[in-house]
């Protein structure tokens, strides 16, 4: 599998100027309107490390949680069902949905389907999957996956949106108005949630003492889609228990008020037990949660609750888009999964940071983000996943920086040099430095050069 | 008060008047401070990249320069973050402990370790955006983060505040990352110099003259794109500004 390609992508996202600008401002708003909410809060950063301890205690004991929180889904009436891994969750949803003669399927956001590929799975199984999240609804219009996991089509402007659906759904592609936009999709999507044999939502939490889970949406559809059609299969990663409903109000707390801020998500909706007549059914997934769970560097990266805080902050992610990812997770979180799921793959990605921190700072349950891609960036080295050009850089810089003679005769020619040399060969296509920038002009001497002449001899 | 001065690679090579500044300010507040000549670097080039078998040789040799030493001071909080917190590409001796302990960026190294206040020579009457780099904002501490709830505080800004006629202005995103982030800036071309143009039209359109930092990387890309944009704006370390430069 190719690696993708992080600065070539962005530099194409960078190019779109309208849409550049209008993404960076927009998440920099959601940013700055989380701000406002948290520091409403006296009790914020004590929250943030509740949260993060509820979490660890939890993964720490997730066995013993995620068979407790079994017994009690199927005291509840629930099915529950486990996957080891993506091919197996598609297969087992595809079993319930076959055996149960569902064609059409109405689905609510959910980044672990996407994680999964469910919906190519189901379609070439003669399943028809209509998303009924807008952003998400517009992405599978589109046909592109999502490109950030609260808004999925935030890199979209509202001009190519009405181009989407006028190509797609059929309404006037000069028309971007947004209220004429949005109720067009529901005018399109409201008639499957009657004609649909089954709904799936993924799910924000899953309770160990009640065997129920909770799932937060702002557009009402996971509610449509879960309470009309019969049957209900919700996709959990297992990294989404939590052991008391108490714990629930911390995260409550915190979720929307770190993603959109918000002061909660419009609605919260507990599940509990099919209603009389219908069958809820959960699938448990692991795809490759169990095995971070055992590396000492990254397991914490399970605390995450998706909420989204840390891509709105990244100034990089703001001005790069999702999609430059070339992952289901963009962003700073991504950036730390991603190299679990395929790490060739994703080894350009721990080097699309700043090491800024501000991920960090904002993760409401403390994932210590930019320490985790400093320690990618070592096992990618270490494990021959840089770039050629870059590990013999790093070499060469190993060897002149640990010899005072070599480096004092490159700083000192950097110093004497740069000025002589014509332009044109300064700013030469090799020089990403000075594709935008312009080079420090030289000094007349190095520091250490002044420091001889006017201090010389008084030093070891 | 004796101490060694260590004057980061890029500064020696292409910012001399910053180790300069650096050296004739912790002069002034009497300290008595050595170069050791054998200085190059702290690795964090190599390290950064995530080659710390190349960076092990750095960082030896920077120990070895730097021992024994009460406190070791730069004008640099990228830096004194690398090896306060990061290095550790070499075996971990008390002595190599010590080093790393008693390492400081200036700022800090005045505000908490000497608590100096006053610097009755310094005037910079300008209209000055402060940078603080974000390892000297957030590894460092030495100011409060905009995104998280805590009480503000600013150490630059503090000793900022004792020079004479200066107005600090801020910029609309006050503590976004400029973009420059070591390799980040070749690595990832495009972004890093979006990030950079962004930063300096944000200080400008704060009405800023001079954008001041304790952080000569950072100042060294935005001064880069400013220069490239023709943009009518200048770059003064914080070492320069506390030890008396006008302009």
């Amino acid at each position: 599998m190719s690696r993708v390609d992080h600065a070539e992508a962005s530099s194409r996202f960078i190019k779109a100027k309208d849409h550049a600008e209008f993404h960076d401002k927009r998440l920099w708003d959601l940013r700055r309107k989380r701000d406002a909410e948290t520091q409403a809060i006296p009790e914020w950063e004590e929250l943030r490390s509740l949260a993060s301890a509820i979490k660890e205690h939890t993964l720490s004991h997730l066995g013993d949680y995620l068979v407790e929180f079994e017994r009690n889904a199927i005291a509840n009436g629930m099915v529950v069902h486990w996957a080891r891994d993506a091919a197996e969750h598609n297969q087992v949803v595809s079993e319930i949905l076959q055996s149960h003669a569902v064609t059409t399927l109405v689905k609510s956001k959910s980044m672990l389907t996407d994680e999964c590929e469910l919906r190519p799975f189901l379609a070439n199984r003669g399943i028809e999957t209509m998303e009924t999240d807008l952003g998400e609804r517009i992405q599978q219009l589109d046909d592109e996956p999502p490109s950030h996991i609260v808004v999925p089509a935030v890199h979209k402007l509202r001009g190519d949106v009405a181009k989407v659906f006028g190509r797609t759904i059929g309404t006037d592609p000069a028309n971007s108005d947004v209220a004429y936009l949005a109720e067009s999709q529901r005018r399109q999507t409201r008639p499957y949630y009657l004609k649909a044999g089954a709904a799936m939502t993924g799910a924000n939490f899953a309770i160990a003492e009640t065997g129920s889970f909770v799932v937060c949406t702002n557009e009402g559809n996971a509610d449509l889609g879960a309470n009309l059609p019969p049957l209900h299969i919700a996709s959990i990663g297992i990294e989404k228990l939590l052991p008391k409903v108490e714990h629930l109000g911390v995260f409550v707390r915190m979720l929307s008020r770190s993603a959109l801020g918000s002061p909660i998500t419009q609605i919260t909706s507990h599940f509990r037990a099919p209603r009389p007549g219908t069958e809820i059914h959960v699938v448990l997934v692991d795809n490759g949660r169990s095995e971070r769970l055992g590396m000492d560097d990254f397991w914490t990266s399970l605390k995450c609750i998706r909420c989204g805080a840390c891509m709105n902050t990244c100034p990089v992610y703001r001005r790069s888009g999702g999609l430059s990812y070339g992952a289901t997770y963009s962003g700073p979180i991504g950036v730390i999964i991603d190299p679990t799921f395929n790490l060739r793959k994703y080894s350009s990605l721990p080097f699309a940071s700043t090491l800024n921190g501000s991920c960090t700072s904002v993760c409401p349950v403390k994932i210590d983000i930019h320490e985790q891609i400093y320690k990618w960036r070592q096992i990618i080295a270490e494990r021959h996943q840089l770039p050629m050009v870059k590990k013999e850089a790093m070499r060469i810089a190993g060897k002149v920086l640990s010899s005072p003679k070599l480096y004092r005769a490159a700083v000192e020619a950097a110093a004497a040099g740069i000025e002589k040399l014509p332009r044109t060969l300064v700013y030469n296509p090799f020089n990403a430095w000075g594709r935008q920038r312009e080079v420090p002009a030289a000094p007349a001497q190095t520091f250490r050069q002044w420091y001889l002449k006017h201090r010389g001899g008084k030093s070891r | 008060m004796k101490i060694a001065l260590f004057v980061p690679c890029y500064v020696d090579a292409f910012f001399p008047e910053v180790g300069i500044a650096t050296l004739e300010l912790l002069e002034r507040v009497g300290c008595e401070v050595d170069y050791p000549l054998e200085q190059t670097c702290c690795g964090q080039p190599m390290a950064n990249s995530g080659c710390h078998a190349e960076a092990r040789d750095t960082e030896a040799l920077f120990a070895s320069n730097f021992a024994g030493y009460e406190h070791i001071v730069t004008p640099s909080g990228s830096c004194a973050h690398h090896v306060r917190d990061q290095l550790t590409a070499i075996e971990q001796t008390p002595a190599v402990q010590a080093v790393r302990r008693n390492t400081h960026e200036l700022v800090e190294f005045l505000h908490d370790v000497l608590g100096i206040r006053e610097f009755p020579w310094a005037e910079f009457p300008h209209r000055v955006g402060l940078h603080i780099g974000c390892a000297t904002l957030r590894r460092l501490r030495e100011a409060s983060a905009s995104e998280i709830s805590e009480p503000a505080f600013s150490k630059p800004a503090r000793l900022l505040g004792a020079v004479k006629g200066i107005e600090i202005v801020h910029p609309e995103r006050v503590d976004e990352c400029c973009g420059f982030g070591g390799t980040f800036s070749v690595d990832e071309e495009p972004v890093s110099a979006k990030m950079g143009h962004d930063k300096v039209a944000d200080h400008l359109a704060a009405g800023a003259e001079y954008i001041v930092s304790p952080d000569m990387s950072c100042l060294m890309h935005q001064r880069g794109c400013a220069q490239r944009a023709g943009a009518p704006i200048k770059f003064v370390h914080i070492a320069q500004v506390l030890n008396g430069a006008r302009a």
